[in-house]
């Protein structure tokens, strides 16, 4: 009987202690986005976002670093988006589990696990000195490209497994081809899960530095092609905190970096449960 | 006819598509290695692993610090990480009320969204201060970057535990309580131990993340190239070496950090090409 009481008491105990785990993770969160916005919202004003930074950031508002961010996002998201899709394809609808199928997964795998200063000396080397594009939009658009690669890939497959087999039946007896199969029948149903992983990787792209720090350089002035160098907000972020340039601008940016992550991250979300988890 | 042509045309770009991942990954190593293997040649590999010095203008390129740097700070994250994910999927899978389980996710989420340039920026300006003035040392330390470190693999700890206890058939569950073991006895001696290959691979990949964790690190470890004698102690990471000298670094230094990056590049393999066949024992 007294064992049975232990038993009871441990078992609270243990309660206790899972509960304070699951409740410390979210004070934590709370303590870091807390700490950031109370400090940079208040910098948020209009003119932050629509001017340039003044010397070396201290002054003036983050307007090219917003340009540096979207442009290498979209490179990124324009480069990976194909290959991240055509790759799903063809391990769902044109392979069955194959070597040759094992190989690509595991391929896909690793790559996700690489580390971004890992992708950085890899594009520093390749992109920028190799094929000679020097700091620029381009040289790290193609190195995001890559990273976000794996998440295409996943969130797509993810995607195309929730299709009912019943589209692919209908299609063949009206005479489909395969291609004509995937284009009409299953791309459509796809798309939300597409554009999920889509999100995903922008929410990625913008928060990545160190990869970026080293491709496509930390210059200040509006880029003009997509030779360039720019400078991301998350770069430019880091830059003013580590050397100390501006605390109040470093909040600001910060600030706006976690506004745009949490907007990101909701669209997902809600995206990711209207479309993939309900059906399957 | 024509259809049928086009029809395998496509087959076979899609083929080629498939194996872009393989032919990046083929390209990073081969790139890192050429640039990196060379030097490791050069100077010895005993020497470079080995090495307690590393001063680039006098030649000298030893990177046991930072080894011992990246796997002291990977042990910290992990004593903290392991324990909090692992509660933390406990509880998602077991123990939720709704609510809380609508609180806690979308946070997790959030977690592992948030750039790791602003953990590194939050543990600058509110961890490192804290353990400054209540735990000595310079602030900047192993000790605040494992645990910055820790809630950054949360994330990864928590889904993929997470993952692998809920692909657990239910009669698991039904015969421990069944038996007559408490709820709390269930899980702790039934489901945890039979989810244990998959939150083995959790921790892993969890290691993995911790260990190629760049910027973050750079802001909060101080970067002391010495041998660490304490865990608030200053240090240096295989990863902080690349992030904070590949700027300016150029020649044999410019190639040690590359030598440096293979190095990291084999630990990363190592974890995850068995944190894969981990997962996969499972799914099969």
């Amino acid at each position: 009987m007294r064992s049975n009481r232990l038993r009871f008491y441990t078992q609270s105990l243990a309660k206790i202690l899972i509960w304070i785990a699951a409740l410390s993770t979210i004070a934590v969160m709370i303590l870091i986005l807390f700490q950031i916005l109370a400090e940079g919202l208040p910098i948020l004003r209009l003119s932050f976002f629509l001017e340039s930074p003044k010397s070396m950031g201290r002054e003036g508002g983050i307007l090219t670093t917003i340009i540096g961010t979207i442009a290498l996002t979209v490179v990124a998201i324009i480069v990976a988006t194909p290959l991240g899709v055509g790759t799903a394809i063809f391990l769902r609808e044109y392979t069955r589990e194959s070597q040759v199928s094992r190989i690509i997964r595991f391929g896909t795998d690793c790559l996700a696990g690489v580390p971004s200063i890992i992708f950085g000396l890899f594009g520093f080397v390749f992109f920028v000195i190799f094929l000679n594009m020097g700091w620029s939009i381009l040289s790290g658009g193609l190195t995001l490209a890559a990273m976000i690669l794996p998440t295409i890939i996943c969130t797509t497959e993810e995607a195309i497994k929730t299709i009912p087999y019943s589209y692919r039946e209908v299609s063949y007896s009206l005479g489909g081809t395969k291609w004509q199969t995937v284009t009409r029948a299953i791309l459509p149903s796809a798309l939300p899960g597409i554009f999920t992983g889509i999100i995903l990787s922008v929410g990625r792209s913008i928060g990545e530095t160190a990869a970026i720090i080293l491709t496509a350089g930390s210059s200040l002035v509006m880029p003009n092609s997509l030779f360039s160098p720019i400078r991301t907000m998350a770069v430019h972020f880091y830059i003013l905190a580590r050397e100390g340039i501006s605390m109040e601008m470093a909040y600001g940016t910060g600030a706006a970096l976690i506004l745009l992550v949490l907007f990101i991250n909701t669209i997902a979300n809600w995206l990711l449960n209207r479309y993939i988890r309900h059906r399957s | 006819m024509k259809l049928e042509i086009k029809e395998k045309f496509i087959e076979k770009t899609l083929l080629l598509i498939a194996f872009s991942s393989i032919l990046i990954l083929a390209l990073i190593a081969s790139f890192i290695f050429g640039e990196g293997l060379p030097f490791i040649w050069k100077i010895g590999a005993i020497d470079f692993l080995f090495g307690e010095r590393w001063v680039p203008s006098h030649g000298e390129f030893g990177i046991l610090p930072m080894i011992v740097g990246s796997f002291l700070v990977t042990f910290g994250a992990l004593l903290l990480g392991i324990p909090l994910g692992l509660a933390c999927a406990v509880f998602l899978c077991e123990w939720t009320p709704p609510q809380a389980a609508m609180v806690l996710r979308p946070a997790i989420q959030l977690l592992a969204a948030i750039p790791s340039v602003i953990y590194g920026f939050w543990g600058l300006v509110v961890l490192v201060p804290l353990v400054r003035n209540y735990l000595g040392g310079p602030g900047l330390s192993i000790f605040s970057g494992s645990v910055i470190l820790g809630f950054m693999i949360l994330p990864t700890i928590i889904s993929i535990s997470e993952d692998s206890l809920r692909a657990l058939p239910p009669s698991y569950k039904a015969g421990g309580l069944a038996l007559g073991a408490t709820h709390w006895q269930t899980i702790w001696r039934v489901l945890v131990p039979a989810a244990k290959s998959g939150i083995v691979a959790s921790v892993i990949l969890g290691m993995g993340r911790a260990i190629g964790e760049t910027m973050a690190m750079i802001m909060i470890l101080g970067n002391a190239v010495k041998m660490p004698s304490s865990f608030l102690d200053s240090a240096r990471t295989l990863t902080t070496n690349i992030g904070i000298e590949m700027g300016y670094a150029s020649g044999d230094h410019r190639q040690a950090l590359f030598a440096t990056g293979v190095i990291l590049f084999f630990i990363i393999m190592i974890l995850n090409s068995s944190a894969i066949v981990l997962s996969r024992r499972r799914g099969s």
